[in-house]
Order: structure tokens, then C-alpha cells, then sequence
């Protein structure tokens, strides 16, 4: 009996440990980073885009990163919604609940989450070549929003299958067409579940910095169309590092600072927005 | 007219459903077209299995990028695993309600965490680390090592193997538990044989899940792995995996013949592998699901 007790104590404190170590890691990295960025970050970091020689620890700011990012982002997640919401309301109200395109498209959608964002930057360039275009925030926009297609969509699926029976069947007997149950009754109803994955969707944009390396490229300068190439908050992070001066690695990690309070922001939104947007919804 | 819309509405949305296939299927031509040059030279076998990799003189040997990749990702799993499994049958078994919805919003942000984030944590905290413990197994390592990425993927994939296996566990019926416990098991007796055995499948699919994620994770590893082109002998030696390669060239793609192939090639080996990964765990994860009905 004995035995059973210490066994038990044992994995249990083992498994205590491992929770720690995680929320640990999470907590560790949060805080080193904004400890260390904190003290380099300033104004004219923000404000102002590279003066020459600012890779070498001259005058300047990440301005065109951080607007070259949103913008990116802004446009792609944008894009992904235009693609994905259509996508997500056939399979739920217009597929039967077992039909062989439903499950394709959940499984295509399943596989497509699991690429590595490094893959659809080398297609995002397949198609860039293709097509004739230099690098520029148009082929950074396509290429991001394919990335974000498939977290969006299954994010809003896991929402709108929970949409309950009765509520369509409700819409139907008034008369409305399918198309007008899609868009008056479930979008309300599940508003604030598209708002997380959108948002979710939105984070996961403006972070990747692999699919973007092949498409936008990078320039010091803010793009005004979108022929041009643009800026990205990650991979100012990656080049800032990557030199040997030491005032230029400080950037680095004051823009790391930067990119992570704007990723927290953007989960805590997506937190708040989805407590508050339930006024429509029916319980 | 609204049935007009109605049907157009339906057609629009039809189109659009097939995309997400017809992307899977766009994606491995495109890659496979611009890797054709390389291949019409070169034996497939040959590229994967030599290690000479001199983009000037047109050889293109993808073998250590491969084993740089397997060493990696090897570490990754090592460390992440145990630690995940534990942490998701603790939230599932053994921790109060409320611990839980405190810990959940927490695994879905480090998911959100961008990797290039990830990368500069682990240059300012894993990399001096690593490179402080090498002496004590009597070696040397600048800390830029296949350790050091491994360490970071590790974090990284902590919230999908997490996520996947809290799901696998709640799918498991309470009855079977209380059974269990209502025996004079204890819990952990109880975890052990009903919980980890009902689930195994979809232990496996999670682990799986974590493994593809870890095979593509690209920016952040290869700010800490060291980018040497050879094979690592030696978790302290630095390592170059199969993704760092593709990113890192991506500046000379256009100015050396063949290379935009050779590195075409590489996505498309990247392609296949996790391709194959996922479709194995999702098989899993359907098996798993007809073994808990």
C-alpha cells in the first residue's frame, strides 16, 4: 500500500514539474525579451524609418517594418477571410453532414495547417515566378493569406458546426433561402468565434517571417502600392540580429519587444472581443 | 431573385470549397515542375544521399541538411514529449477546474508566438547555456549547436503535442475511470491503464502532429543551430537543417544556375515528409476515434 502511495507521490510530482516547466518557458521568454528590448526601445525606433547605414548602427527607426507588417497582415488576413468564411458556411450548411467533399476539403484543411510556413514560401515564389512579378507586398499578401486560409477556416468550422439544428430549421420555416440563413442568422450567431479565428489568423500572420523571405522582400523604405516590396517586422528582427554591432543587436531585440506586445495585445483582443460580441447570440 | 442569389451564392461557395484540395495538389506540381531541371541532371537518390554541397561547382548533395534536420528534430522530441504528455494528463486528470481554464488560454499563446521570437530567446538565453554545459561533457561548442535548436523546438511543439493529447484524453468516457477507481485504483493507476491505454492512438497521432511541426520549423532554429553544411557528429556540433537551408539562400536563388532548382527540390522533400507525418496522424487520430465510441 505503501508502494502504490510513493508511486503515485512520484508522477505526480513529475507531472507538476513538466506543467511548470512549460508555463515557465512561456513566462521566461515573454519576460526576457521585453526585459532586454525595453531599455533600447525609443521613440525614433518607432517612428522613423532607416536612415543610410542604419544596419551599421546609424540613425533611425523600424517604422517601415511595423507598417510594412500591418499592412502585410491587414491585406492578407483580409484575403484569408474573403477565401475561407465561404469555404466554412458550404461545409456546414449547404454539405449533408457525411458528404465525401466535406470530408476532403476538413482533411485538405487539416493537412494544409500542418505545412511548414517555409514551404508555402517556396510555392508563394513558384507562383511569384509564374506569374512574372518581382518581389513585392502583393506576393507577400497572397502567399500569407494561403498560410492563413486553413487556421482560419478551422477555427470558424469548430464554431459554426456548434451552430444548434433547431435555429437553422427555425430560419427555414420563415421562408429564408439557405444563403439568407448563412448570412443573417449563423454569422450573427457565431460573431464572436469568427472574430477569435480571425484574429488568430491575423497573429499567425504578422509573426511568420519564413513564407514572407521569398515574397515581399525588404526594403528600407514604406511600401505605397502594392507593387512594391515591403518591410516585415520578423525579418527586421532576423537581419537586426544577425549583424555583429552591438548597438544594431540592441534594435533586435527592442523590435522583438515590439512584435511580442503586439502579439499579446492581439490574444488578449481576441480574448475581450469574443467575451463582449455574444449580445446577438442565442443560447 | 432571392432564389437567383441563392444560386449563386451556392456555385460561388462551391468553387471556392474545391480550393483548399486543388491548393494541395498546385502546391507539389509547382514544386516538383521547378525541381524537374535538377532532377532531368541528377539521379533523385544521388541528390538525397551525397554530402558535397558546392552550389558553384553544381553539386547539390542534400544529405547533411537531411541528417542536420533528423538530429534536430530527434532532440525536439526527446525533451518535448515526456514533458507535454505529462503536462496534458495532469491538466486532464489531476488539476482543478479552475487551474485549468487558467493554463489553456496559456498553451494557445505560446502557440501564437511568433518564431522569430522564439529565436531571439534562444540566442539570449539557450545558445550561452549550451555553450557553458559543453565543457562538462569534456567538449566544446560555441553554443550554436543541434542542442540549442533543439531545446527551442522543443518549446515550440509543447502546445501542439498539449493540445492534441488534452483532446484525446477528454474524448475518453468517464465511466471507464470511475470504474477503474471504484476497483481501489489510484489515480495513477488509473491514467496508466485506462487513460494511456484508451488513448494510445491518439498519444501516438500527438506526438506525430509535434514531429511535423518540428520537421518544418524554420526561422527560429536557424538563428541558433550553428549553419555548418556537414553532418553533426555530436548534439554540441552546430547542424544546418533541411528549412534553415532553403531561407537562408533564398538571396542567391536567382544568381547561380540551378540552385532555385536544387532549393525547389528541398521544399518538395520538406513537402513530402510532413505531407506523410500528417496523413499518418490524422490516421491515427481516426482510429483513435473509433476505438473511444
Amino acid at each position: 500500500m505503501n508502494k502504490r502511495r510513493l508511486v503515485e507521490r512520484f508522477w505526480k510530482a513529475l507531472m507538476i514539474a513538466s506543467t511548470a516547466v512549460v508555463i515557465g518557458c512561456l513566462l521566461f521568454i515573454v519576460v526576457t525579451v521585453i526585459w532586454k528590448g525595453l531599455p533600447a526601445l525609443s521613440l525614433s525606433m518607432i517612428t522613423r524609418i532607416p536612415k543610410g547605414g542604419y544596419y551599421l548602427g546609424k540613425e533611425g527607426g523600424i517604422l517601415n517594418a511595423i507598417l510594412g507588417s500591418l499592412y502585410l497582415a491587414l491585406g492578407a488576413t483580409a484575403l484569408a477571410c474573403v477565401l475561407s468564411l465561404p469555404v466554412v458556411i458550404f461545409l456546414n450548411v449547404y454539405c449533408r453532414k457525411r458528404s465525401r467533399l466535406a470530408e476532403l476539403t476538413r482533411f485538405s484543411f487539416d493537412v494544409l495547417w500542418g505545412i511548414p510556413s517555409i514551404v508555402y514560401g517556396a510555392f508563394g515564389f513558384v507562383l511569384m515566378v509564374y506569374f512574372g512579378m518581382r518581389t513585392s507586398l502583393l506576393a507577400g499578401i497572397v502567399t500569407v493569406a494561403l498560410l492563413e486560409v486553413p487556421i482560419m477556416s478551422r477555427a470558424i468550422d469548430e464554431v459554426i458546426k456548434l451552430v444548434p439544428r433547431e435555429l437553422k430549421e427555425a430560419s427555414y420555416s420563415l421562408g429564408a433561402t439557405r444563403l439568407e440563413t448563412s448570412l443573417k442568422v449563423i454569422i450573427r450567431q457565431c460573431l464572436p468565434g469568427i472574430l477569435t479565428g480571425i484574429l488568430i489568423a491575423f497573429g499567425r500572420g504578422i509573426g511568420d517571417a519564413a513564407s514572407v523571405l521569398f515574397t515581399a522582400g525588404f526594403t528600407d523604405r514604406i511600401p505605397t502600392s502594392l507593387g512594391q516590396p515591403a518591410a516585415t517586422l520578423p525579418l527586421a528582427i532576423f537581419f537586426q540580429l544577425g549583424t555583429p554591432f552591438p548597438e544594431v543587436r540592441q534594435r533586435a531585440y527592442a523590435s522583438a519587444a515590439i512584435l511580442t506586445i503586439l502579439i499579446l495585445f492581439i490574444s488578449v483582443l481576441a480574448r475581450v472581443l469574443s467575451r463582449r460580441y455574444t449580445k446577438h447570440v442565442i443560447r | 431573385m432571392r432564389l437567383l442569389k441563392e444560386k449563386a451564392g451556392r456555385t460561388v461557395m462551391f468553387i471556392l470549397t474545391v480550393l483548399p484540395t486543388l491548393l494541395l495538389v498546385l502546391m507539389f506540381f509547382g514544386l516538383f515542375r521547378k525541381s524537374r531541371a535538377i532532377l532531368a541532371l541528377k539521379s533523385f537518390g544521388g541528390l538525397l544521399f551525397s554530402s558535397g554541397w558546392h552550389p558553384l561547382r553544381g553539386e547539390f548533395g542534400l544529405f547533411p541538411f537531411l541528417i542536420g534536420t533528423l538530429w534536430v528534430t530527434a532532440v525536439a522530441l526527446v525533451i518535448a514529449v515526456p514533458i507535454s504528455l505529462l503536462m496534458a494528463v495532469y491538466l486532464s486528470e489531476y488539476a482543478p477546474r479552475g487551474f485549468r481554464d487558467f493554463a489553456k488560454p496559456l498553451i494557445d499563446l505560446l502557440s501564437g508566438i511568433p518564431s522569430v521570437i522564439f529565436g531571439v530567446w534562444g540566442v539570449l538565453v539557450i545558445v550561452p547555456l549550451v555553450g557553458r554545459i559543453a565543457p562538462l561533457f569534456g567538449r566544446y561548442s560555441s553554443g550554436y549547436s543541434v542542442l540549442a535548436g533543439g531545446i527551442v523546438l522543443a518549446v515550440m511543439i509543447f502546445p501542439t503535442i498539449i493540445h492534441v493529447a488534452l483532446e484525446v484524453f477528454s474524448a475518453i468516457p468517464f465511466p471507464l475511470r470511475e470504474a477503474s477507481l471504484s476497483l481501489g485504483a489510484t489515480r495513477w493507476e488509473t491514467t496508466r491503464h485506462v487513460v494511456l491505454r484508451k488513448g494510445s492512438q491518439g498519444i501516438i497521432a500527438a506526438c506525430v502532429l509535434g514531429l511535423s511541426r518540428a520537421l518544418g520549423e524554420t526561422m527560429a532554429v536557424l538563428m541558433v543551430v550553428g549553419n555548418v553544411p556537414a553532418a553533426p557528429k555530436s548534439v554540441f556540433d552546430a547542424g544546418y537543417p533541411l528549412p534553415a537551408l532553403i531561407a537562408n539562400n533564398y538571396g542567391e536563388i536567382l544568381s547561380v544556375p540551378l540552385y532555385d532548382s536544387a532549393l525547389m527540390l528541398a521544399a518538395l522533400v520538406l513537402f513530402i515528409v510532413v505531407q506523410t507525418f500528417n496523413i499518418l496522424a490524422r490516421w491515427f487520430l481516426v482510429r483513435a476515434e473509433r476505438r473511444a465510441e
